[in-house]
């Protein structure tokens, strides 16, 4: 069997049907797409808005409303301290998650050092935050409420037309980072409430280095300082010239999600559920992280009792996952989205994250389900944990030598 | 960052996976660790009358590296007398299994696993030795 691929939340393979779109981009429609005075530049153009309007019509928005960036990275920054920094005399205070991406928490604690107040909210131990916790964290001086729409490690979604309603209920700006959500599950700005939202073009089989940001323009009209200074490219908002080629990729890439998203979600379900049915029939002391009611189809996490996550990996090398634990980081923590569940750092250390995606088989995932299962077994075999446990001993009684 | 081959050999094939006796007055385990750090190893050696290891055995939870460092130390005590394995130093580990920086911590455990089992048959043998003790002055 070849390589296994099941870490889709971390990046995808560019779809060929996007390559193919964006090829001649590199080569003979290679213009800049502000060059106003001859063709080069008009077709070029022409790339770019279209790419616009294919990610537009992905969330119901219109493609004015797009702005391009280089990723979420950049989206997630330039809608935090861009409405920070637009708003500051109207207000100081912003309500976000403590299991958000670090490409939302260091934002939001960069502007704690410049003197705003953020509140972080603590997930249930599913990973969702409710209505009611945001309505009660918001004050007169709050400006900008920013949540993702469904998380990285673990696949949770939020109620978030409930807390777009609030929002704007509250006259509040509600920003989205939609990084895993975008052309996975159906996403409306309107019906949402959302003014601002962040997406990737390669965790969607689009290219790396691009993205978008969606800014309201209607209702209320979103402002925000820019990051980037320059030309005035989009709208002001995002300076420096356009990567046409990225762009039209990203559009690509939209499109050919939406169109199969109906099917290819059920299918990815199927498969999502098809392993952990497997995992769950083979192995004792296995929980599922998350929340199965509100999640994203392709996102399995779970922790493996009394084993750790990288020996897992490396028992299983040539399937492609991520693991809850840290080992290779000088800090030894395990991931702060694990702990703000209120997992212990234990339990967390024995996670892994399985993201499939389009291109995942049948075939391929009962492999995984026979290389997680034989690993797990070798693993406990050899841990003193699994041994402890099986002689009845409390391991949160026992006093260990810690280093 | 890829294993070298030696660990991924250690970690495939671990020699003297196992338990033994911890009741037995000649085993000595060391168990260092703790579960939120994400490595715990149980290191156990069995000794003869003359002091020198003749059995060890570890289980680790932890990761690769970890599971290597411990089944390398098991190899390296087996034979030695406990002053010997004294001797055993984190840094013959990190040379043999080629462990990167972020890994020596895991060479660390196996050291203080080791220390930890000679430190615990010491005492049990003193724990022996001195009822015998008492009796010749009694």
């Amino acid at each position: 069997m070849r390589s296994v691929y099941l870490d889709t939340n971390a990046t995808t393979p560019v779809d060929p049907r996007v390559l193919e779109a964006m090829l001649p981009y590199f080569r003979e429609n290679f213009g800049n797409a502000a060059s106003r005075n001859h063709r080069f530049g008009w077709v070029a153009e022409e790339g770019v808005d279209k790419a616009r309007e294919q990610v537009a019509k992905v969330i119901n928005a219109n493609s004015k409303e797009i702005i391009w960036t280089s990723g979420s990275t950049e989206g997630n920054n330039t809608a935090i301290l861009g409405v920070a920094h637009m708003y500051a005399e109207k207000g100081k205070h912003i309500i976000t998650c403590k299991i958000e991406h670090k490409a939302v928490i260091d934002p939001c604690k960069f502007l704690e050092t410049e003197g705003y107040e953020v509140t972080w909210l603590d997930p249930d131990d599913k990973g969702r935050v409710s209505v009611e916790q945001v309505r009660e964290a918001m004050r007169d001086d709050t400006i900008l409420v920013s949540l993702m729409f469904a998380n990285n490690e673990i696949g949770t979604i939020h109620p978030i037309a409930e807390i777009g309603a609030l929002c704007k209920q509250r006259d509040v700006i509600f920003h989205t980072d939609a990084t895993q959500a975008f052309g996975k599950v159906p996403i409306d700005v309107e019906a949402m409430g959302i003014d601002l939202l962040s997406m990737s073009a390669h965790k969607i089989y689009g290219p790396k280095g691009v993205g978008a940001l969606y800014v309201r323009r209607k209702k209320p009209r979103v402002r925000l300082q820019p990051i980037i200074h320059g030309g005035g490219h989009e709208r002001g908002m995002r300076s420096g010239t356009l990567n046409v080629p990225g762009i039209v990729g990203c559009g690509a890439a939209a499109a050919v999600a939406m169109k199969d998203m109906p099917t290819e979600s059920v299918k990815i379900a199927g498969l999502r559920d098809r392993l952990w049915a497997g995992l769950s029939e083979h192995l004792t002391d296995i929980h599922r992280n998350g929340d199965p009611q509100h999640s994203l189809p392709n996102t399995l996490n779970v922790s493996f009792l009394y084993v750790e996550g990288e020996s897992l990996m490396m028992g299983f090398g040539d399937i492609a996952v991520s693991s809850g634990s840290a080992c290779t980081s000088a800090s030894l923590e395990p991931s702060y989205v694990l702990k703000g569940l209120g997992m212990g750092d234990d339990i967390a250390h024995s996670s892994i994250r399985f993201s499939l995606g389009r291109f995942t088989t049948k075939e391929e995932i009962d492999y995984t389900i026979e290389q997680v299962v034989k690993t797990v077994n070798h693993l406990r075999e050899m841990s003193p944990l699994y041994e402890m446990a099986q002689q009845g001993i409390d391991l949160s009684k026992v006093e260990w030598q810690r280093h | 960052m890829a294993y070298s081959d030696k660990i991924v050999d250690h970690f495939q094939h671990p020699r003297n996976v196992g338990s033994m006796d911890t009741n037995l007055k000649s085993v000595g385990t060391g168990i260092v660790g703790a579960p939120e750090c994400g490595d715990v190893m149980k290191l156990q050696i069995k000794v003869d009358d003359e002091d020198r290891i003749v059995d060890a055995k570890f289980k680790t939870f932890g990761c690769g590296s970890a599971i290597a460092s411990s089944s390398l130390a098991t190899e390296w005590v087996k034979g030695r007398t406990l002053d010997e394995a004294l001797q055993l130093k984190n840094t013959d580990i990190v040379t043999e299994l080629a462990l990167p920086p972020v890994k020596i911590h895991c060479s660390v455990l196996a050291e203080d696993a080791v220390r930890a089992a000679i430190a615990d048959v010491k005492k049990k043998k003193e724990q022996v030795d001195a009822p015998a003790n008492a009796a010749v002055v009694g």
